[in-house]
């Protein structure tokens, strides 16, 4: 049986504060083994490593699609035509000047790329991480009465342009982004690094 | 030799009581109708869903690279094996459907309020769960429809300002989804999840019991008893109750063996085709549709095309898909009413109540369709009116 008023109010208070501390602090020790579980494994994490594509037999108007870090990354070779057509409906673009950090420093140009004929692009999209598709169709198309090429996602109807960069009134709320990439020589694009390390 | 049997027990063990209490005398309201059948059907829903389970379990393997293989191998080469993946599949729409109706006749005849509030938020959570147990059981086939519906969803936890992305990284356990994520999602639907659920189902029950079960006509049938304090307007839960079950049980096992034998795909419905192609991650299919008993929060996350201020519109579609969900939650305490059913409310309520389902409905099918700037525009109509039942309706009572 616990008496009424323990003998010593203050001891009792003490013990029962220290006693909580010293819980908690062994509950939250426990609890890391299972929330560091949940992280990307060693396995996961060496996996990450930078992937190659040969873009010599890429034609002009045409996608290619590399994986790196199990992300589909598309790359695009421009024609003069699409080139063109990138400056054309800048007023539709939410960030047309690629202000969000989305891409390389490198790559913060009109073309959102090292060379301005090549687009290298994570093809996920901003909004739910679906695959965009190809669109390089310049007019009339089922989804926009003026495109001018691009890229359009069939989950939710997000639309870019042909340099990754988002229309406005769209769910996707930033450009595609660019992955960091280099050439390794004319036709040997690296994808996963900046530059050669040595 | 029994009598003295359960006396033993009875004696150490509270049996006779417990049975009586909950089972053979629980004083059931009469006047209660069809929407009163959802219940003791989801109960056998669950048990299908357990056991059919357990089955598929004994032959699924959860990696990415058999899990799908791992399927046709149950589908083709497991004696009956077709049999209990298609009970399993066609008991998790089941499972929704009756839900739905579940839920409805508690908004219907206001099931919900005062003393039923935890009783609701029981069983709200209950359809939480059930909602986790669905996505990641839509996983575990490993199709392209599961990758690309569990991409999608997991992205949403992205949307997250700040940690998002640190956060869909930790709960992935990759950098996409793979592999790792699959098994974790196994886990939580083989193990986590159904204890959760068998668990929130008893307590829902013995809730139910302590405060005894609503009736179409909103009577509070405690107010009236006999001597022995049994309510007047009441029948014995055995056999009246449970004849009148076993009856509806039979009706529904027709209809659901039905569905299994002949219509087991319903029309890509319950399975959806794209979910016979495995899963590419390089390919996003044509077309995401997350499973029917999802599509109106689907439609409602989608349907916010707009940011506001700061916040991007794939917040607010997380923060809109979130709180059609969490609304439902406190409905005990945003129904002002002192009437409790619909056959007594007035005409505004009763058009909220049929913009709700309206809404419902239309969502559902703008979840299945792909968007267009028109059907955009509707989403965010009706996603409007579902929350005008919720938000406004008590305001019209007469």
């Amino acid at each position: 049986m616990q008496p009424k008023t323990p003998s010593n109010p203050g001891r009792r208070k003490f013990l029962i504060a220290a006693t909580s501390i010293v819980g908690t602090g062994a509950v939250i020790g426990a609890a890391i083994p299972f929330v560091a579980a949940f992280n990307p494994s060693e396995q996961a994490k060496a996996a990450g490593a930078p992937s190659k594509a040969d873009i010599s037999k890429l034609r002009a108007g045409e996608m290619m699609l590399v994986e790196w870090r199990g992300i589909p990354i598309y790359i695009v070779r421009h024609t003069k035509e699409s080139l063109e057509a990138l400056s054309k409906n800048l007023s539709r673009l939410s960030d047309p000047d690629s202000e969000e950090e989305q891409q390389p420093d490198y790559a913060k140009n009109p073309y959102r790329s090292r060379k301005e004929e090549i687009v290298v692009l994570e093809a996920v999209c901003t909004h739910l991480s679906c695959a965009p598709k190809f669109y390089p169709e310049l007019g009339t198309t089922d989804f926009d009465a003026d495109w001018q090429g691009g890229f359009f996602c069939p989950c939710h109807g997000s639309k870019f342009d042909l340099a990754g960069r988002v229309y406005s009134g769209v769910p996707a709320p930033t450009n595609l982004p660019v992955p960091p990439h280099y050439y390794e020589t004319e036709d040997v694009l690296v994808i996963g690094e900046d530059e050669e390390v040595t | 030799m029994f009598t003295r049997l359960l006396n033993w027990v009875d004696d150490r063990f509270p049996l006779t009581d417990t049975f009586e209490r909950h089972l053979s005398k629980y004083p059931a309201p009469i006047g209660q109708n069809f929407w009163y059948l959802a219940g003791v059907l989801l109960i056998v829903v669950l048990v299908i869903q357990l056991v059919s389970g357990i089955w598929l379990l004994m032959n699924y393997v959860a990696t990415d690279e058999q899990a799908f293989a791992s399927i046709q191998y149950i589908m083709r080469d497991v004696d009956y094996g077709w049999i209990i993946r298609y009970m399993h599949t066609t008991g998790s729409s089941m499972f929704f459907l009756l839900i739905y109706l579940h839920m409805f006749r508690g908004l219907l005849y206001g099931s919900y309020q005062k003393p039923r509030e935890l009783l609701w938020v029981l069983g709200w959570l209950t359809y939480i769960i059930l909602v986790a147990e669905g996505f990641t059981g839509y996983v575990l086939p490993w199709g392209q429809m599961s990758f690309w519906a569990a991409q999608v969803i997991f992205s949403l936890i992205g949307a997250i300002p700040i940690f998002g992305e640190d956060l869909l990284i930790w709960i992935r356990g990759d950098y996409l989804i793979s592999g790792i994520t699959l098994v974790r999602l196994f886990a939580f639907h083989v193990v986590l999840l159904p204890l959760a659920l068998i668990a929130v189902v008893f307590i829902h029950v013995i809730a139910l019991h302590e405060v005894g079960s609503n009736n179409p006509e909103g009577i509070d049938i405690k107010k009236v008893t006999d001597e022995h304090g049994v309510p007047l307007d009441s029948v014995p839960f055995f056999p009246y109750d449970v004849v009148k079950d076993l009856f509806a049980i039979g009706i529904f096992l027709i209809i659901f063996c039905f569905i299994i034998f002949f219509f087991p795909d319903g029309g890509g419905y319950l399975i959806e085709y794209i979910n016979y192609e495995p899963a590419n991650h390089l390919k996003t299919p044509e077309h995401i549709v997350p499973a029917w008993y999802y599509t109106p929060f689907y439609a409602m996350l989608r349907a916010i095309t707009f940011p506001i201020g700061p916040l991007t519109a794939k917040f607010l579609g997380f923060i809109i898909f979130g709180a059609a969900i969490l609304i439902i939650a406190i409905v005990p305490w945003l129904d002002k009413s002192p009437v409790k059913s619909i056959r007594y409310k007035g005409i505004y309520s009763k058009l909220a109540l049929g913009g709700l389902v309206i809404s419902f409905f239309v969502l559902g099918y703008l979840g299945m369709v792909p968007p267009n700037p028109l059907r955009t525009v509707l989403a965010q109509v009706f996603t409007a009116i579902y929350f005008i039942y919720f938000l406004f309706n008590w305001n019209f009572e007469t």
